[in-house]
């Protein structure tokens, strides 16, 4: 084990991974000679060479297209969007191209593409660098969509994305980065799409989040035990393509009471889909309506209004107090 | 003969044959008599096709029909440039009844497509084609992502991509091109500039020159050919794979041709088409060129080209009988969306199968 930052641990990940497998190919911009302007692919270029670690032009688009069409020859594909925002630049070849193209060639091509891009705001970023798009890409059949909160589920995510024969949207908490930091095991460490991490247990409530919004349920469920005495579990999804229905139901069978917290503008946001998903498969263990906190209905905000927008843990104790019939 | 693709100007087009047959250049490409009459057998059959495909879209047995008629020239001469075990055909979607150099395969499963059956977008490995692709110019950056895979492994193919001229405005095309200049990948470029994209015409889609002059952009060598010329359409494109697989790079070619049908079958050109236009292009229809130049030299005839017809019909035939007589599964959809179906699929699978009263799965 070692102590390492969620971007280092996905820089030591990607190391790992391009010694195990001579296929993967890592690209984007400004990932080869700069190592990322994160720095989640430093020390990549010197160790595996220019024709693994590659610069490309300022091409969204045909940095997805051109991951197809490696994909389909052989190659292990993983491309860097800079900022997921950007990604819009590509949403045809990701959405069109990509996900299908297993389907659309009835099943002829693997494509074991895993697309890294940063995403989330409260770091004061420029426009369109901190969209939280989640929810766009789980209505791309095709796509499998993963989001680490920790430094130990970035190392074991990753790698089971870059082994995974579909096309992995893999998406990196920007706040996250440098700030979340845990051990992390120096060997070999999967963990596997499609399976939820109970973080906390608890008997009131269950906060349900991803990503970045995972810090913020702890915190929340640390001050509803605190200074409120409410028992809250936290559910990382950690992937929301494939779901762990089945860890979301036993939660929600257990406390009957949830709060889906997510960074999207609310309407249609992923938590819209865990919360029917809750009302279709545990209705009748609830106590009370679920709730959602989350973004607001408008455009990401510039740096001086972000605060407002972004969920923190008192949205959160604010709707799990509702939820539990107390006033906050 | 051989191009020289440093030297081509892009407002040049190239031409090997006249409208009459005979031969503008002294050095003729090199091909062999079989060879010649390959390529022409090849051109017939497109033909046929293309009329049997449109018949049957018209009776109602076949989905939307993008006919070929007119530039099957451009795509007889292109894939008879390249070679099949190492090269890559990246089609839009007009190309598929043209390519039978890649096999028999590429007309059963193009008549599959034609069909509506999902495994018509699976040409059966070995088999160097890719998908038919419905969104235009998507195809061009798979393109150098194929050539560049290769490029990294040391083979020594190409991908060759067909588009349109109104694709070519797309932006996937401009950044395929860039990156493939940079990558110095072996892509060929294939603009099939037909006069139309559906019904706006050249002058509507760009101011450039020619199509070819973009390729002045992407540093790399873009070249004019006469695309209902089969001789010069594969003497350029040879060219070209040659320079691509000595490490040369990417070109960027430009066929000249016209589309003599309507855009699909659900189109009509008498709305944006003056007919004056269509009767000028009939004079240079590229069968009708290749055809005389091969019996000035002794290769084609009248009997021939009859049999070849007859060959084609037969071919095509069997490929549609086949097609219809393919059944699918009404579950199919899900089963190549991912490599093993989410937890979530396999529910609305039960769902799909419980009301459609079928039972537990049997079949694939």
């Amino acid at each position: 084990m070692a102590v390492m930052t969620l971007v280092e641990s996905i820089n030591h990940t990607l190391h790992q991974e391009m010694e195990r497998d001579g296929r993967v190919l890592v690209f984007g911009q400004d990932v080869a000679r700069n190592g990322g302007v994160f720095r989640a692919t430093d020390g990549l270029l010197d160790r595996f060479g220019g024709q693994r670690v590659v610069d490309t032009p300022l091409s969204e688009a045909v940095i997805i297209g051109t991951a197809v069409g490696l994909a389909a020859e052989g190659m292990v594909p993983v491309p860097e969007i800079q900022f997921l925002g950007f990604s819009w630049q590509a949403f045809h070849q990701l959405a069109g191209q990509l996900a299908r193209l297993r389907y659309r060639s009835d099943g002829r091509f693997d494509c074991p593409v895993t697309v890294r891009a940063p995403f989330g705001g409260g770091v004061r970023t420029p426009e369109l660098h901190s969209e939280a798009l989640e929810a766009q890409l789980v209505q791309c059949p095709g796509l499998k969509v993963v989001l680490p909160a920790s430094a130990s589920d970035a190392k074991g995510l990753l790698a089971s994305a870059i082994r995974d024969p579909d096309p992995v949207m893999f998406l990196e908490p920007l706040k996250g980065y440098r700030l979340v930091k845990d051990d992390v095991p120096e060997g070999e460490h999967l963990v596997p799409l499609g399976k939820a991490n109970t973080l906390r247990s608890g008997d009131d409530v269950t906060l349900i989040a991803w990503s970045a919004q995972v810090e913020v349920a702890k915190k929340a469920a640390d001050v509803l035990a605190e200074e409120h005495g409410i028992s809250a579990g936290v559910l990382d999804l950690r992937t929301l393509v494939p779901l762990d229905i089945e860890a979301i139901v036993a939660a929600v069978e257990h406390t009957g009471r949830a709060v889906v917290v997510n960074e999207a503008p609310q309407s249609a946001g992923f938590a819209a889909e865990v919360v029917a998903t809750i009302c279709e498969e545990a209705f009748y263990s609830l106590e009370a309506p679920v709730a959602r906190v989350g973004g607001y209905d408008v455009p990401y905000p510039v740096g001086m209004l972000e605060e407002h927008y972004v969920p923190d843990a008192a949205r959160v104790v604010t709707a799990a107090l509702r939820v539990c019939g107390e006033r906050s | 003969m051989s191009v020289d693709l440093d030297l081509a100007a892009p407002e040049t087009v190239h031409r090997v044959l006249s409208e009459d047959g005979s031969e503008l250049v002294s050095d003729p490409p090199d091909i062999s008599d079989g060879d010649l009459v390959a390529v022409m057998a090849e051109m017939v059959k497109a033909r046929v096709a293309n009329g049997r495909f449109f018949a049957l879209q018209r009776q109602g047995r076949a989905g939307t029909y993008a006919p070929i008629e007119g530039q099957e020239a451009t795509v007889v001469g292109a894939a008879a440039a390249l070679d099949p075990a190492r090269d890559w055909v990246l089609p839009q979607y007009r190309e598929c009844v043209a390519l039978g150099r890649y096999g028999s395969e590429v007309l059963r499963t193009y008549a599959l497509y034609q069909r509506g059956h999902p495994g018509g977008g699976h040409f059966p490995a070995p088999v160097r084609v890719f998908p038919i692709q419905i969104s235009l110019a998507a195809q061009v950056p798979h393109a150098v992502g194929l050539a560049w895979a290769m490029q990294l492994k040391g083979e020594a193919g190409v991908a060759c991509v067909f588009f349109g001229d109104g694709a070519s405005s797309e932006g996937d095309f401009y950044e395929a091109g860039n990156f493939a200049g940079v990558l110095g990948a072996p892509v060929l470029f294939l603009c099939v500039n037909n006069g139309y994209a559906i019904s706006t015409p050249l002058r509507a889609q760009t101011a450039a020159a020619s199509f070819a002059a973009k390729a002045a952009a992407f540093g790399i060598p873009g070249v004019r050919v006469d695309g209902n010329d089969a001789l010069a359409v594969i003497d350029v494109v040879a060219a070209a794979r040659a320079r691509a697989v000595s490490g040369g790079g990417p070109t960027l070619i430009e066929a000249v041709t016209f589309r003599m049908g309507p855009h699909t079958t659900a189109d009509d050109p008498k709305r944006y088409q003056p007919p004056d236009e269509r009767v000028a292009w009939e004079g240079r229809d590229p069968i009708a060129r290749l055809r005389r130049h091969l019996e000035g030299r002794g290769l084609w005839d009248a009997g021939r080209h009859a049999a070849a017809e007859a060959a084609a019909a037969e071919e095509i035939d069997a490929a549609w009988d086949a097609a219809e007589a393919t059944t699918v599964s009404p579950d199919h959809f899900f089963d190549h969306v991912y490599a093993e179906p989410t937890p979530r699929m396999e529910a609305q699978r039960a769902e799909l199968r419980a009301r459609l009263g079928l039972d537990a799965r049997t079949e694939d």
